[in-house]
């Protein structure tokens, strides 16, 4: 009997727990009052629209656009082939390439950023938005590996014996058998590199500089000085995006069988 | 270049690293002939078809095709055709473009493109599937499509890679009925790798019974069947009493035994359990089991000569389990092996 209450309570609490920021935060981005606040006073999409205005924002986003989609596009370009060999191969020092490759996600994000700025931006004036780049490439580049990795496992090699017996060479059974049957990895890949890279906070923090920022870095510094709910209004957009990308990947390419 | 010598493996050896797959190995197909590769898994069947197929390297010998030496030639300008156990077919193409596959890769296109694919896919019976996608397909028709998809490039060597072993019974039959087909219609020079006696002997003009890397005998379904030279081959093709031969006398685990009319070349005897001659004969044992199997009924019984597998006619009155029956070795009925090994 106990066990009938307890269990649904329990899942409640942790819904509420789980949503519940979430929540507040979209509740007050409709406020109609200045700051950012709980219960929101009044309605209005006054904040909303507001976002849409600020130059810093537009600026930001183009710059975490860039980095999301070049950064993905990158760690594909070097996680592909890399992913291919490993699971084609067997190569001397392959689990220590492996792990090696997944050292990004292990190393705290704030060390990452002060390395790269310590030693690469300093002292060879290394600009912004280039180490910002290999930044983020380099942080997308496991989830590249590992997401690809798992599709390749699914991929008997036979199929690009076949192709070859049938005259293809080796790189174009590459290309005409093998890439098309990982594409489902690929853009799973591409969806998780993307999120990984827009939410990015402590290394894009350190490399930051004047008039190169992230979004995410510039909703900080703008809290900092305007407390108003533009920045909730802005952080609900950016979760709806975020929800509506994993929802459509989920609905057409079953993303949650890669990750 | 002749015929008779249409592929031609002249002192081949394979190796995985250090380990040797297969050694020396000699061995001559004629232009049209369909060939099994017979033997356990490990034998280096699939490894010797791999090869040919230039799947896998040469470490020293030869390949030699339709005149031409091939040991070196990259497997996609080989001209051969391989049906993977797998099938191997693409999955995220239709059936038209799986076979058309090899075709567009030799720049063909169009109508006449379509024209060839198209009689490919009617030729093993899928017309009505060409625009389906593969995955779609049962195991048979994924089969055909394989078989489509290399006969369509007229490959001067087939080779297929256990194609009967994924089907189920009725389909088997199917399937060895197809091939046969499609090797007689084509006249293509055919080479499968099985694992089964059964569909060795049903389908090949020649087999070849390989063990351990080497090539154990080649012969006839008719000669391996009725005429095992070692008694590895025979063990494989049903002959389960093997005795050693010495002086005349079978060496069993309980001593020498005296026989009949033994050949005086041979190294061994073999009978099949219906070639004992149950009731009738010099042994006896003690029936320890007894199966019905229909036409027949098999027993295993305790002799001196060590265990005896022997066959009745279901029609005789049946053996009693511990009942003691004597039994013959007629040397008559007997395989002749030179090897015992």
């Amino acid at each position: 009997m106990m066990q009938k209450i307890l269990a649904p309570l329990t899942l409640a609490l942790v819904m509420l727990f789980l949503i519940g920021p979430f929540a507040i935060i979209v509740a007050a981005s409709f406020s109609a009052g200045d700051t950012l606040a709980f219960p929101p006073q009044g309605f209005s999409l006054k904040w909303i629209a507001k976002v849409f205005t600020v130059e810093s924002f537009r600026q930001s986003f183009a710059m975490s656009l860039f980095l999301a989609i070049g950064g993905t596009i990158a760690a594909l370009i070097l996680g592909i082939p890399a992913s291919y060999a490993m699971a084609r191969y067997r190569l001397p020092g392959a689990e220590t390439v492996r792990f090696m490759v997944s050292l990004p996600i292990i190393v705290p994000g704030i060390i990452v950023g002060l390395a790269l700025l310590r030693y690469f931006v300093i002292p060879i004036g290394l600009s912004i938005t280039l180490a910002l780049f290999l930044a983020h490439t380099a942080l997308i580049l496991p989830y590249a590996v590992r997401v690809v990795s798992a599709s390749l496992a699914n991929l008997r090699s036979d199929m690009e014996e076949a192709a070859v017996l049938l005259g293809a060479s080796r790189l174009g059974a590459f290309f005409s058998v093998v890439l098309p049957n990982i594409r489902g990895g690929i853009l799973s890949a591409f969806i998780l590199g993307f999120v990984t890279s827009f939410n990015q906070v402590p290394v894009s923090l350190f490399l930051s500089g004047p008039g190169v920022r992230t979004l995410p870095i510039d909703m900080l510094g703008y809290m900092e000085i305007v407390f108003d709910p533009s920045v909730a209004a802005l952080s609900s957009l950016l979760a709806f995006l975020s929800i509506g990308i994993v929802f459509l990947a989920e609905r057409f390419l079953g993303f949650s069988r890669y990750v | 270049m002749s015929d008779a010598s249409f592929l031609l493996l002249d002192g081949l050896t394979l190796a995985y690293g250090k380990t040797t797959a297969v050694e020396g190995l000699n061995l001559s197909i004629r232009r049209g002939e369909l060939v099994a590769l017979l033997g356990p898994s490990g034998c280096g069947k699939t490894t010797t078809m791999r090869a040919i197929a230039g799947l896998m390297p040469v470490k020293s010998g030869r390949i030699v095709l339709d005149g031409r030496d091939i040991t070196r030639t990259p497997a996609n300008r080989r001209e051969v055709g391989l049906v993977f156990q797998s099938y191997a077919l693409f999955p995220h193409l239709t059936v038209f473009e799986n076979v058309a596959f090899g075709l567009r890769l030799k720049g063909m296109s169009g109508k006449p493109l379509e024209d060839r694919v198209l009689t490919a896919i009617a030729s093993v019976g899928l017309s009505p599937f060409a625009n389906r996608k593969t995955p779609e397909l049962s195991g048979g028709q994924q089969q055909r499509v394989a078989l489509a998809r290399s006969m369509v490039m007229e490959p001067k060597v087939l080779m297929l890679d256990e194609p009967l072993s994924n089907l189920d019974a009725r389909l088997r039959l199917e399937m060895r009925t197809e091939l046969q087909r499609v090797q007689k219609e084509s006249g293509v020079t055919m080479i499968f790798v099985t694992h089964d006696q059964i569909e060795a002997l049903a389908l090949a003009d020649r087999i070849v019974v390989m063990r351990n890397g080497a090539i154990e005998q080649i012969g006839t379904p008719e000669d391996i069947y009725n005429r095992p030279e070692s008694a590895f081959v025979a063990d494989f093709v049903g002959f389960e009493n093997i005795f050693a031969l010495k002086d005349g006398q079978l060496v069993t685990p309980g001593g020498t035994a005296p026989i009949a009319d033994a050949p005086a070349d041979a190294a061994a005897l073999a009978w099949r359990p219906r070639a004992v001659a149950l009731g009738n004969g010099p042994f006896s044992g003690v029936v320890r089991s007894s199966s019905f199997a229909g036409s027949a009924r098999e027993y295993l019984l305790d002799t001196p000569l060590g265990p005896i597998k022997a066959e009745a006619d279901a029609a005789h009155p049946a053996h009693d389990l511990g009942d003691t029956v004597s039994f013959g070795l007629p040397a008559a009925t007997a395989a002749t092996l030179r090897r015992f090994g």
